[in-house]
């Protein structure tokens, strides 16, 4: 039998799981392709044979690995041994930044939930950019995934059979309902206590995702089309941005902000941070849902 | 003229919002907007450049209502928004020039992801370049690497889809590294802001405590932007990455993304560690070692290539051996020359990978084999790659010249090192030759067969304005360097004493 290498089953693997000659999109989706494409010339094979350094490369690269992996585990285990122990008062940690988020974090924010006040309104630059991360990941897998045939999907008699599962119907129906409501509820008090819009979308993302499940997509239509789903995300993150701005804006500049901390623990309090945290909420159940339905099926809504 | 320092948090706001909006307009619409969008930053930091100048002082920028060290902040002087106001003329002129291969390469009804893609990493750059703050670094370290995933993926191949496996787990590890860096160095100091966090840092080295924590986080750090930016060993993503993305991409990724890490790693240098204690730790030997075998290495590579795309995708891997190499060298000569070759690369890399392009259509084919009399038929993208070859060499005139003339004198900086560094030189410079001027004499060799069609300017006008003005660029550069070094200069002694 043929022995072979690692880097030569890649290539085989390569092989077998793509086309790795240099096709155009059009030529990929002939429905697609308004005009006819340029062909590129296809580059050279990549079946050839590993050359000696390459096999050679093949058995020293586990060893190799191996030996560096272990290097920096027990390297980092060294260091976590030097780090100030856990929870002491003394921590480095424990300073002037902790002391003024806690201590007058209520009263200059408005929330009640330090943590809400720490990433919503001290550090909000940091969160404006995290909720884009979320952003730039969907609409990467939109164009990893998205199919834009118009043609109907395959029948799929297993979803089918899914659909009318009494059991699956019956329970989701009854959950789904408390678990969005749940989701909600957390986003609107994520400034008065435990929650927020992180989580309280990833709760109502997992609640349209049972309803996804449970109906299947095609009443799911009636929830969460594409056109709802940019819509809501897109005019969620414009909100955050332009808010942002204005108050990033009047901040270094010393200028008054319409925004007040108000009194706080009134869920009408805590200035930007209640409309910040729904803005969040929405972008982050729209994605939870959007990559689940986009793996399942290529398309949203 | 005050208002000029909210420019920054406009500009990147401004990409925000436009990459939020880019999803849903017609794609025509889209182009528009993330060309117009390129323009009014590079405009925007050519005047907070010119207020940099004018006013002679770094401008630390609170972001909201609370300064350091509670909330986040913007920190320029005059590097930033020269280094800014160049990347984006070079996405401008990338996208614009490398439109006609967008189109052909793309599916229709996915090309306005790619301005979404394009307007979050602008926004990410300017992030980069001008924060105060280890952890908004990170976090838009973070939409950096997925949407240089997006630019990659969206020319749907079997190889694009691979080497964005590779290349997203390269970025990957290198995020979690630098993350990890980052936590360590919170546990022992409590911040997150650059001038409190360089405060802490330097009492902490002082008295000796943590010194283990300190360097294995500034080892972290350094090796985690590095494995990001593309230092040998781990360059082996980027041929595929940049050989194979549509050309405008090629040209984003080699020459704006990696930047981005690479400036951010010397901030974090500059500003968080203190020369002073990263050039005692001894990292910086691993980085000069690492960045000359890079050097070697790449151009090695390089010349066994067959495929020109790839070729100067091996290039990239050794001139950011260079990059590298100067970090090593000194924090004075040796970084100047390192951000001068940042700006290099940047204006000579992408015109590189459009013209290769363009002559790759004409030629049949991107193998150097296929090129035999392309010149001729085109003629503007034969000069362009010729110039911008003549440049990657070091030939007088263009900016490459002066960046191996500052590597040569940082070389100078470190008595230790001098040999070392002009033997890399030299040595890379004839690979440089060997390989780019075997490409280059093919391209001018005529043809014995009949002349085939020949591309004139009219028909790739985008293209004509794009190469012109990124020879301009380069010549301009070239020519007056002298201001640029000393505004280079200038900026790096702002990035340390604003503290």
């Amino acid at each position: 039998m043929k022995k072979t290498g690692f880097l030569e089953r890649l290539r085989d693997w390569d092989a077998d799981r793509f086309d790795l000659t240099e096709k155009t999109a059009g030529d990929m989706h002939p429905d697609l392709s308004p005009k006819p494409l340029k062909q590129e010339i296809p580059d050279a094979p990549l079946e050839r044979l590993a050359t000696r350094g390459e096999r050679a490369f093949d058995r020293l690269y586990p060893v190799l690995a191996l030996v560096l992996g272990t290097v920096m585990i027990v390297f980092l285990f060294l260091t976590v041994l030097d780090l100030p122990p856990y929870g002491a008062a003394d921590n480095p940690a424990h300073n002037e930044v902790t002391a003024r988020y806690l201590g007058s974090g209520t009263a200059e924010t408005g929330a009640v939930n330090a943590v809400a006040g720490v990433i919503l309104d001290y550090r909000a630059f940091d969160t404006l950019g995290e909720s884009h991360v979320l952003y730039a990941a969907i609409t990467a897998v939109l164009i990893l995934l998205l199919v834009q045939s118009d043609a109907p999907e395959a029948d799929d008699p297993g979803a089918r059979l899914m659909e009318r599962d009494p059991i699956l119907t019956v329970t989701a129906s009854v959950i789904a309902p408390i678990v969005i409501l749940f989701g909600v509820y957390n986003m609107l008090t994520g400034h008065l206590g435990p929650g927020g819009g992180f989580s309280g979308g990833a709760i109502v993302g997992a609640g349209l995702i049972l309803l996804s499940f449970a109906f299947g997509p095609h009443r799911m239509k009636r929830i969460v089309t594409f056109r709802t789903f940019r819509i809501a995300s897109i005019s969620a993150l414009c909100f955050y941005s332009v808010s942002k701005l204005y108050s990033f804006f009047c901040g270094a500049n010393g200028l008054h902000t319409i925004f007040s901390p108000g009194t706080p623990s009134r869920i009408l309090s805590a200035g930007l941070i209640l409309p910040l945290n729904i803005a969040v909420g929405v972008v982050v159940s729209f994605t939870m849902y959007g990559l689940y339905s986009l793996f399942e099926r290529g398309r949203i809504g | 003229m005050e208002f000029t320092v909210n420019l920054p948090l406009f500009a990147a706001a401004l990409c925000l919002i436009c990459s939020a909006v880019s999803a849903v307009l017609p794609e025509k619409a889209a182009r528009r907007l993330c060309l117009a969008l390129c323009g009014l930053v590079a405009i925007a930091f050519g005047l907070l450049l010119a207020y940099g100048l004018s006013s002679d002082a770094a401008t630390t920028y609170r972001m909201g209502h609370y300064p350091h060290p509670w909330g986040n902040e913007l920190f320029f002087g005059t590097l930033e928004p020269l280094l800014l106001c160049v990347f984006a003329t070079v996405m401008l002129l990338c996208l614009l020039g490398g439109g006609s291969h967008l189109e052909n390469d793309l599916e229709q009804g996915k090309r306005r992801y790619y301005y979404v893609m394009c307007e979050l990493v602008l926004s990410s750059l300017i992030a980069l370049c001008c924060t105060n703050d280890v952890f908004t670094g990170y976090v838009f370290i973070e939409i950096s690497t997925v949407a240089s995933c997006g630019l990659l993926m969206i020319r749907q191949l079997g190889r694009t889809t691979l080497a964005s496996i590779r290349y997203l787990i390269f970025s990957l590890i290198g995020s979690g590294l630098f993350l990890l860096g980052l936590i360590l160095l919170y546990a022992v100091t409590g911040h997150l802001l650059m001038p409190d966090l360089s405060r802490a840092i330097g009492t902490l080295w002082e008295s000796g405590q943590y010194r283990s924590v300190l360097l294995t986080s500034i080892c972290l750090v350094t090796v985690g932007l590095a494995v990001k930016g593309g230092l040998f060993p781990f360059h082996f993503w980027m041929p595929d990455t940049y050989g194979y993305a549509t050309p405008a991409s090629g040209g984003i990724l080699s020459g704006l993304v990696s930047k981005g890490y690479i400036f951010f790693l010397l901030r974090v240098i500059f500003r968080v560690f203190g020369t002073e204690v990263f050039y005692k730790s001894g990292v910086s030997n691993v980085l000069f070692v690492l960045g000359a075998i890079g050097v070697i290495v790449g151009s090695v590579s390089a010349a066994r290539e067959t495929d020109v795309a790839r070729m100067i995708a091996y290039s990239s891997a050794s001139q950011i051996g260079y990059i590298f190499m100067g970090f090593g060298l000194s924090p004075q000569l040796g970084v100047l020359a390192s951000v001068f070759h940042i700006l290099t690369h940047a204006i000579t890399k992408p015109p590189l990978f459009l013209s290769a392009a363009q002559i790759a259509r004409i030629a049949g084919g991107r193998d150097r084999k296929l090129w035999l009399g392309a010149g001729h038929k085109n003629r503007l993208a034969g000069l362009t790659f010729t110039a911008c070859a003549l440049s990657m060499i070091g030939i007088p005139l263009t900016m490459g010249f002066v960046s191996k003339y500052r590597f040569g004198l940082a070389a100078f900086d470190n008595p230790k090192l001098i040999v070392p560094t002009l033997i890399v030189l030299a040595v890379s410079t004839i690979l440089n030759t060997w390989y780019f001027m075997r490409v280059v004499i093919r391209l001018y060799t005529p043809a014995s067969g009949p002349d085939g069609p020949r591309v004139r300017m009219r028909e790739q006008r985008p293209f004509a304005v794009a190469a012109i003005a990124f020879l301009c660029m380069n010549i301009g550069f070239g020519v007056a360097a002298k201001p640029v070094v000393t505004l280079i200069e200038h900026g790096l002694i702002l990035l340390k004493e604003a503290l």
